[in-house]
């Protein structure tokens, strides 16, 4: 089969890549861009593992095409901290027992993170609502709760501090 | 430098980000679908589509001249059987000339690409000539032919065991009540988000490297060394970190083994990865238990004797079933006082995808049973459920009469929190609602292992093992078998080593689940690793600091016996000043002994139980839980809504509390599912569509496990009371809170509307069924008639009993088992 050759924009930069016309934005990402952060737990739609954000949505990659992709902006859990440094919602969740085995948890940061850019304070049935798409078997969703929560505050009080520090300068 | 549970810890107790916290919130840990290399070649199975059938041909021409294909394999290229347990070695990576469920398979192609091997598939052409499908337990025992397997107990009765423990209709005839109960457990699965996968690859040096998501690398070991029939030695197990386990990944499974097989014909990596249906064909999972209780008991609640009965559907393979049936009889006995104890447990086999061991394994069915039981005889004798718990648990440091041994029991402190958390005096069968839901609280209690006392083949060897390197750089490197699922095995590994050596936790090196590299752990099952790994770490660090403290001592002329070692330093207890980094102390004790290296194993305390089957069931100490359950039920719907969890663990001592309240609610998660909605459902097919019987649903749409929606709120209360024989205390977590969850919902239910669901999963259907019933009730009303084996009689520890029974007679005598004459010594417990 011919493959179509294009130019995906992935994490910030932009990134050339080949592959057959049927294969999923998951298969691209994990398969051809070696990418093999975003995760998969049936390929169906159904577990919500698969999750990235395409032009700050959440999507599942399963069920979209690659070539759908093009001239989105994809964010995968590679792309979420700031060079070395973890987003709050990476270490609230490394601190806060969030990730067990790890398996559900890009996809879950990731769609918290969707869901804090446009609602920097959540409720507790806000978050419930926007992670319900995700399948975690091992955490009972609690302590993910707790991370968001904890993360939105740290956020919250650090983009008061630098409007302070702004202000200062 | 004492290690007992008296030594100030800096590094235990603490709420700590786990060590492998890091990788797994920036996508950097690697699973085994993560890994790629050069050349490789992709593998799919073609799985049967009957559920029971004769091979009577395959031809595989077509599908070896696709496009792409490099190989296909077939049961003839893989004729060795091998199983997890000695006694079952029924399974053949590829089937031999029977299928006996959908989803057996029964070729293999490795091609280019996962998708012309997904083509070829379609043209493998198999010959079946159908038979007789077994649907269920019942049928199975009324179906002696055909059978689905030539060995086992009865025709299609794989095992049945049998043990009196005292005069139990002598005890029965003497209650003053006899309660009779039958119950019904659906079965389910594990549902690890992450699918099986596994990749081959021939070294540089022509030795075969298997990664696999598998808990039990070293029991993989093995099963390739025998299917493969390579030596041991040129095999190399990595378990990559699983993304959940649950119990689903502790059997060596065929993909395993195909893979395998194909690398070493192909010369080049194979990979295979399942897709979810296949996943539910892995399965292992919970098994469809049907019970009967009847328990005698005095006026006042005590209870004089329980007789139990189980029948297990085992699906279509051996697993981990022979296990699975005692422990659906051995764990009854450690919670309650129970003097006299009659079990006979028998395991089907079914043309079902094989049922194995699932977090609890065999032993929440029963649960289920004995605590929905108890709540009943509490209402009918007029005592509170939580009353008639406390007044009868069974004693610290005591034998049960079965011949278990309950070291520490925190039961009753678990029971007091979960009481005064919840309001159970003042609003049981008192809350009022204004919303026109019924509302109600329900209480269960449970125990389970910290390890399984025996391995599951005969050795006399350690079960856990860690080794240690250290050098001049300061770095400390563990070594250890063990597998990360992620219950914070790697945490708990870093954690032992760091508080007695005194550094952080994260400048631990930690290399886990590697044949090659690691001394064995027998793997993540049966809550084992936190208790065998932990106090195999504690000793290897322990005897690391002991080559290290003279050399410091030499250096700052003090007696190594003040020495402390903590905050990344060793120093004067007397003098905190006069000390050294770590570091220099490592450089002295290299300078001192040579190279550095220590190893720590680990081996549980022989059982009191000697009768045959009383290997399945003892531990070096139990965990236990309570839980109180609160919902709100609607009459007019059946709809449940769990309104809260309170539970309460006995975990000896939280090594780090982040991870086992993890590991709690991860466990009450799991719990309310089974509860409320995950079931293993099969239909049959119509006649014209062969009659053949199906999975209902392999896919996790149908599959209904809870969402964030679904999770109430839970509130856990940690009962720590060190125990000696844990690390620091430790017992286990991983599996005993999910327990009492079930039962705990079932009185629950009865509370607010008066009806009892006699049958797990609890669902609206039911309850509707049960308020229209007469007996307001909804469940199994008979245990099918069957004839059992002789019980093994083996008097109580009460009755004059040595944990032998009378009438064992062993076909062919024994290997003598340590401390026995003409055995090997007892090795001591773990030194400390
Ligand atoms: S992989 Fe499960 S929803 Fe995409
Ligand atoms: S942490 Fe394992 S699935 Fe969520």
């Amino acid at each position: 089969m011919n493959k179509v050759h294009l130019q995906l924009r992935v994490n910030g930069e932009d990134v050339e890549v080949a592959f057959a016309p049927h294969k999923t934005l998951l298969e691209v990402l994990r398969e051809d861009l070696a990418l093999t952060g975003t995760k998969h737990g049936c390929e169906l739609g159904e577990c919500g593992a698969c999750a990235v954000l395409v032009d700050g949505k959440p999507m599942l990659s399963c069920l979209l095409l690659g070539l759908e992709a093009e001239g989105a902006e994809i964010r995968t859990i590679e792309g979420m901290a700031d060079g070395p440094t973890l987003h709050p919602l990476q270490a609230a969740f490394a601190d806060l027992g969030a990730a067990q085995c790890g398996y559900c948890t890009p996809a879950m940061l990731l769609t918290a993170q969707a869901l804090l850019d446009r609602n920097s304070l959540p409720s507790r049935v806000e978050i419930t609502a926007a992670l319900s798409g995700v399948l975690c078997r091992c955490t009972g969703y609690l302590q993910i709760f707790e991370a968001v929560e904890a993360a939105a505050q740290t956020m919250v009080q650090r983009s008061k501090e630098e409007a302070a520090g702004g202000r200062g300068e | 430098m004492a290690e007992g549970s008296d030594r100030k810890l800096n590094v235990v107790g603490v709420p700590r980000r786990r060590v492998d916290g890091r990788a797994k919130v920036t996508g950097q840990t690697r699973f085994a679908d993560d890994l790629t290399l050069p050349r490789m070649l992709h593998c799919k199975m073609l799985r049967s589509r009957l559920p029971h059938a004769r091979i009577r041909g395959i031809d595989t021409a077509r599908a070896a001249a696709a496009p792409g294909v490099r190989l296909v394999l077939t049961g003839a290229d893989t004729p060795i059987p091998y199983g997890i347990l000695p006694v079952s070695q029924d399974e053949h990576a590829l089937c031999l000339d029977r299928v006996r469920f959908v989803g057996d398979p029964v070729a293999a192609v490795i091609a280019d690409s996962e998708e012309q091997a997904l083509a070829a598939l379609d043209l493998i052409a198999v010959d079946y000539e159908p038979l007789t499908t077994i649907a269920d337990s019942e049928q199975a025992l009324a179906t002696p032919e055909p059978r689905i397997h030539e060995y086992g107990d009865e025709a299609n009765v794989h095992k049945k065991v049998a043990f009196d423990f005292g005069d139990v209709d002598e005890a029965l005839a003497g209650a003053d009540r006899v309660f009779e109960d039958v119950f019904f457990y659906e079965g389910n699965t594990h549902l690890p988000i992450e699918q099986h996968a596994t990749l081959a690859a021939i070294d540089p040096d022509g030795k075969l490297t298997v990664w696999s998501a598998t808990q039990t690398p070293h029991y993989l070991h093995r099963a390739l060394t025998k299917a493969l029939a390579l030596p041991a030695a040129h095999i190399r197990v990595i378990a990559t970190p699983n993304g959940g386990g649950f119990g689903g990944k502790s059997d060596p499974f065929n993909h395993e083994i195909v893979v395998a097989k194909a690398a070493l014909v192909t010369g080049r990596p194979v990979k295979i990865c399942l897709t979810r249906e296949e996943v539910f064909y892995c399965h292992r999972g919970r098994h469809p238990v049907l019970m009967k209780f009847r328990t005698g008991v005095k006026n006042d609640g005590s209870i004089v004797a329980v007789h139990l009965d189980t029948l297990l559907d085992g699906g279509a393979y051996g697993s981990y079933g022979v296990a699975s049936t005692f422990y659906t009889g051995q764990l009854q006995t450690v919670t309650y006082k129970i003097p006299r104890y009659r079990f006979r447990g028998c395991r089907t086999f079914t043309n079902k995808p094989p049922c194995g061991p699932k977090r609890g394994h065999g032993t929440p069915q029963p649960r289920f049973g004995q605590e929905v039981q108890l709540d009943k005889i509490a209402v009918a004798l007029g005592i509170d459920p939580a009353q008639l718990r406390l007044q009868q648990l069974v004693e610290p440091a005591s034998l049960t009469a079965n011949y278990m041994r309950v070291n520490t029991i925190g039961l009753g402190e678990c029971i007091h929190q979960v009481v005064a958390g919840s309001g159970w005096k003042e609003r049981r069968g008192k809350i009022v609602s204004n919303d026109g839901m019924a509302r109600g609280l329900g209480l269960a209690c449970s125990a389970y292992l910290s390890g399984a006392g025996l391995p599951i083949y005969w050795n006399d060897l350690p079960q856990s093992g860690v080794q240690l390197k250290l050098d001049r750089s300061g770095g400390v490197t563990a070594f250890c078998g063990a597998t990360e699922i992620g219950q914070g095995s790697d945490d708990v590994l870093a954690l032992c080593v760091a508080e007695i050596l005194g550094v952080p936790p994260f400048d631990i090196r930690i290399i886990t689940g590697d044949t090659d590299l690691t001394p064995v752990d027998l793997g993540s099952y049966s809550s084992r690793v936190t208790l065998m790994m932990g106090n195999a770490a504690i000793e290897a660090a322990t005897r690391a600091r002991d080559l290290i403290a003279p050399a410091v001592a030499k250096k700052l002329g003090v007696p190594a016996g003040r020495l402390v070692f903590a905050e990344a330093r060793v120093f004067d207890s007397e003098d905190p000043e006069r000390g050294m980094t770590w570091q220099d102390a490592v450089i002295h004790g290299e300078a001192m002994h040579g190279t550095l290296g220590t190893t720590g194993s680990y081996k549980p305390p022989m059982s009191a139980a000697k009768y045959k089957g009383g290997g399945v069931g003892p531990t070096p100490t139990y965990s236990y839980s309570a839980s109180v359950i609160e919902v709100a039920v609607d009459r007019a719907t059946g709809w449940i809504e769990v309104v809260k969890v309170w539970i309460a663990h006995d975990i000896g001592r939280a090594l780090n509390p982040v991870l086992t309240r993890g590991q709690v609610e991860g466990g009450v998660y799991m719990a309310l599912g089974e509860a409320l909605m995950e079931e293993s459902a099969f239909r049959r097919l119509p006649p014209k569509l062969s009659g053949a019987l199906v999975h209902k649903m392999p896919s996790m749409l149908e599959y209904k496990s809870p969402t964030t929606f679904e999770m109430p709120p839970v509130e856990t209360f940690l009962v720590e009371q060190p125990d000696p024989r844990g690390p620091f205390g430790a017992k286990e977590v991983g599996q005993g809170p999910l327990l009492p969850v079930m039962p705990a919902l079932a009185n629950a239910v009865f509370d607010a509307i008066g009806v009892r669901i006699d049958e797990i999963p609890i669902t609206p259907e039911k309850i509707i069924r049960a308020l229209a019933a007469k007996d307001r009730r909804y469940g199994p009303s008979k245990f099918p008639e069957m004839t059992w084996p002789e019980a093994l009689k083996v008097a109580p520890p009460w009755e004059g009993g040595d944990g032998t029974a009378s009438n064992d007679k062993p076909k062919k005598p024994r290997m003598a088992r340590p401390g026995e004459e003409g055995g090997p010594p007892i090795r001591p417990e773990v030194r400390r």
